[in-house]
């Protein structure tokens, strides 16, 4: 599903991907943990295809199509979600609007009719039970005056209406208390598929233990420098990183 | 997203820019006595109007042009320009058949056919084309009810005591500089009288355009509403696209007396200019409303997307005890467009209400200020307004100003004012495209949300169409 292949990005002229290499299968659910500033969300960013990334060598094949030259909103059409890690505030416009929006551009590419409000109100309904979204949330303005914990629950509830085959998971757990952590983790894993692949950006271990991913990388300085299973968090847990820095790719 | 992409979206050319060739029939450029004789004559005018005609002439001549605006222009010339052109045609359409055929496919062009207008639409349609009103339909079933709705000069000589009675009287002749040039040299323009108790039943509607090269366009427009009367009006404004810059000095006046409503809504879309400026109508307006009568309510809706340089102020004067005053507005300036514009509610008899609602957009290096007083008088007791402006700002090369005044003379006046300045930012663009939606619907979809409280004010069908014209105006400023 998704192949990097020595990937360098700078950020502002600074080097931050390093000749990075990451292979993902669908149905499969990998964490990415790492320091601060190690990389891990510019990876997240340069997969979506934010502006201001800039990829300056490597590869990435996403469904075997060279990502990279697909424009933002193309990815996210061909099923690229990424939930942000700070998701923006949208006045004026409707949670319910925009997804509608979002909904049918993907239908859209796929050739398939536009969903009707009556459809998609039901779709709505069953969606916002996944992660306990309220009613009131979904009509007000995209995010604007969402609580932290709110804000996070609906990057989940766009997930589970959008069903992309390709999930990234910014730090979804940063800045959760722990009622609002298991609640999003229950969503996240109610989304488990094995039509769908997730990449899981974290910082902390405890998220890993609401949502256990089949691999763990830890990534340092722009590259990944350790890989393996679950316990491989737990390790991490116990020694903190720096045990890592500095080893050889 | 960058920056280049951003301006990419509001690039899109101005779509109504072409010119009809059409004989028309021009006095030569300038302004004098005799300039205003002619412009008479040639409407077979009643003396009063000459002299009313004659009287701004001689008091434009002492007054200077106004400098306190926030836009920027070169000087006008105002012996270059051609104060009155008319497409020739045979002496007084009867009916749609006699107009000129090229003259109604322009309309059509424009999206205006009148004769579908007229059945399917149920919107009455009067067309002002350069200086003269060429047709107006749905006449007949208007005049069942009593409804007077037909051009300006049509009216002078049919209603000369309606219009004797009520011209000038909101706007005076010695106003400000550009009401009193168009005083002295209006050409035409809608008049419409509703008789007491009358609604109006169906929305009344004018098309200007500018065809002519280096016409002036100074129309004039006076609604009344007598008492416990309702109408809806709306206007819609376009121009061929020119190098040069062109006059648009209009004069509005509303009067709603007792029990009275007025909904006046504008779209307009003249020309802006090109990406660098060049061209564009200058366009310097003067409208007000006078609730005269008690629980009369007036209500300006303004949706301004074209015009090189916007300079309008609809206000209302709030007489009547008990009146209401009304002023939604969503400004554009896109390029190197500017736009200085607002409201005055003026408070007088009590309990009266205001509300002021603008929003401002900026892209480009476009330049969007509101300018808006509120002034409670003295004997206001229990006045009330709420304003609010908010300024969207799109890109980094463009401003937003804003200069609320608020003068208060009794202590009884409950006042509230709410701002906001916000930008479309590169992260809130990236957001939705990560979600499948492409930047240009991003924008809009953004726009729309900011400028939703004031489409709603809309009658239906043209909210749709403002909404159009938004998007067309902003396309090239984000992508």
């Amino acid at each position: 599903m998704l192949e990097i292949k020595n990937l360098h990005a700078n950020v502002g002229g600074n080097e931050i991907l390093k000749g990075l290499d990451l292979t993902v299968n669908t149905g499969e659910v990998h964490a990415i943990m790492g320091p601060n500033g190690s990389g891990k969300s510019t990876l997240a960013h340069v997969l979506a295809g934010r502006p201001g990334y800039e990829v300056t060598q490597g590869t990435v094949l996403y469904k075997g199509q060279d990502l990279l030259a697909m424009a933002p909103e193309e990815r996210a059409r061909e099923g690229v979600f990424l939930a942000f890690q700070y998701p923006v505030e949208i006045p004026g416009v409707s949670n319910v609007y925009f997804l509608k929006a979002a909904m049918n551009a993907l239908r859209k590419h796929r050739g398939q009719p536009e969903l009707d409000a009556f459809d998609f109100l039901n779709l709505v309904k069953e969606k916002s039970k996944i992660v306990d979204i309220d009613d009131s949330l979904v009509k007000r303005p995209v995010n604007e005056g969402f609580s932290g914990g709110e804000k996070k629950r609906n990057e989940i509830f766009q997930m589970a209406i959008l069903d992309p085959q390709l999930a990234i998971l910014d730090e979804t757990d940063s800045g959760l208390d722990i009622d609002a952590l298991r609640i999003v983790s229950n969503g996240v894993n109610q989304l488990r598929s094995p039509n769908r692949a997730m990449v899981l950006v974290t910082h902390y271990q405890r998220l890993l233990n609401y949502i256990q991913p089949d691999f763990v990388h830890v990534l340092v300085e722009g590259r990944i420098v350790k890989s393996g299973g679950k316990e491989l968090a737990l390790e991490l847990e116990q020694k903190g990183y720096a045990w890592l820095e500095g080893a050889p790719a | 997203m960058s920056t280049d992409a951003l301006r990419e979206i509001t690039d899109r050319e101005y779509q109504h820019g072409f010119v009809t060739d059409i004989e028309a029939d021009t006095l030569p450029p300038g302004l004098s006595e005799d300039i205003v004789r002619k412009i008479s004559a040639l409407k077979h005018e009643p003396e009063f109007m000459l002299e009313w005609r004659l009287t701004a002439l001689r008091h434009w001549l002492t007054m200077k042009e106004p400098t306190w605006q926030n836009v920027k222009y070169n000087p006008i010339d105002y012996q270059s320009i051609v104060y009155y052109s008319a497409p020739r045609q045979k002496k007084g359409p009867k009916s749609l058949d006699e107009v000129d055929p090229k003259l109604l496919e322009t309309y059509e062009k424009l999206g205006i056919p009148l004769r579908e207008r007229e059945k399917l639409a149920g919107v009455a349609v009067d067309a002002v084309f350069d200086s003269v009103s060429v047709a107006t339909t749905f006449r007949g079933k208007l005049a069942e009810l009593g409804i007077i709705f037909c051009s300006f000069s049509e009216a002078v000589r049919e209603h000369p005591e309606l219009v004797k009675k009520y011209l000038g009287t909101v706007v005076p002749y010695t106003d400000n500089f550009f009401a009193t040039l168009n005083s002295a040299v209006f050409s035409d323009g809608s008049f419409v009288y509703v008789p007491k108790g009358v609604r109006c039943p169906m929305e009344l509607s004018t098309y200007f355009r500018i065809n002519a090269a280096n016409t002036g366009q100074f129309e004039r427009t006076l609604i009344i509403a007598d008492e416990g009367a309702y109408v809806s009006y709306l206007e819609g404004c376009t121009a061929p696209m020119r190098d040069e810059n062109q006059l648009h000095a209009a004069v509005v006046e509303l009067v709603a007396l007792d029990n009275a409503e007025i909904k006046y809504s504008t779209v307009q879309n003249w020309y802006p200019g090109d990406k660098d400026g060049k061209g564009g109508i200058y366009n310097f307006v003067t409208k007000r409303g006078a609730c005269r009568g008690r629980k009369s309510k007036i209500s300006w809706t303004q949706i301004e997307t074209g015009s090189a340089i916007t300079w309008k102020y609809p206000s209302c004067i709030l007489q009547g005890d008990d009146s209401v005053g009304e002023f939604y507005s969503v400004a554009v300036t896109n390029n190197r467009q500017q736009a200085d514009t607002g409201t005055k509610m003026i408070h007088i008899g009590k309990n009266t209400k205001s509300t002021i609602v603008s929003k401002g957009i900026s892209a480009g290096f476009g330049q969007n200020t509101y300018r808006g007083l509120v002034k409670i008088n003295k004997g206001a007791d229990g006045a009330r307004n709420y304003s609010q402006c908010d300024s969207l700002l799109i890109g980094d090369k463009c401003g937003a100003h804003t200069f609320p005044y608020i003068e208060v003379l009794n202590s009884t006046a409950q006042m509230e004012h709410e701002a906001s300045t916000s930008k479309i930012g590169e992260d809130q663009v990236f957001y939705f495209q990560q979600r499948g939606i492409s930047s240009e619907d991003a924008v809009s979809m953004i726009v729309n949300g900011f400028c939703k409280a004031v489409f709603k004010e809309l009658p239906m069908e043209f909210a749709v169409e403002a909404q159009k014209l938004l998007n067309v105006s902003l396309e090239g400023s984000v992508g």
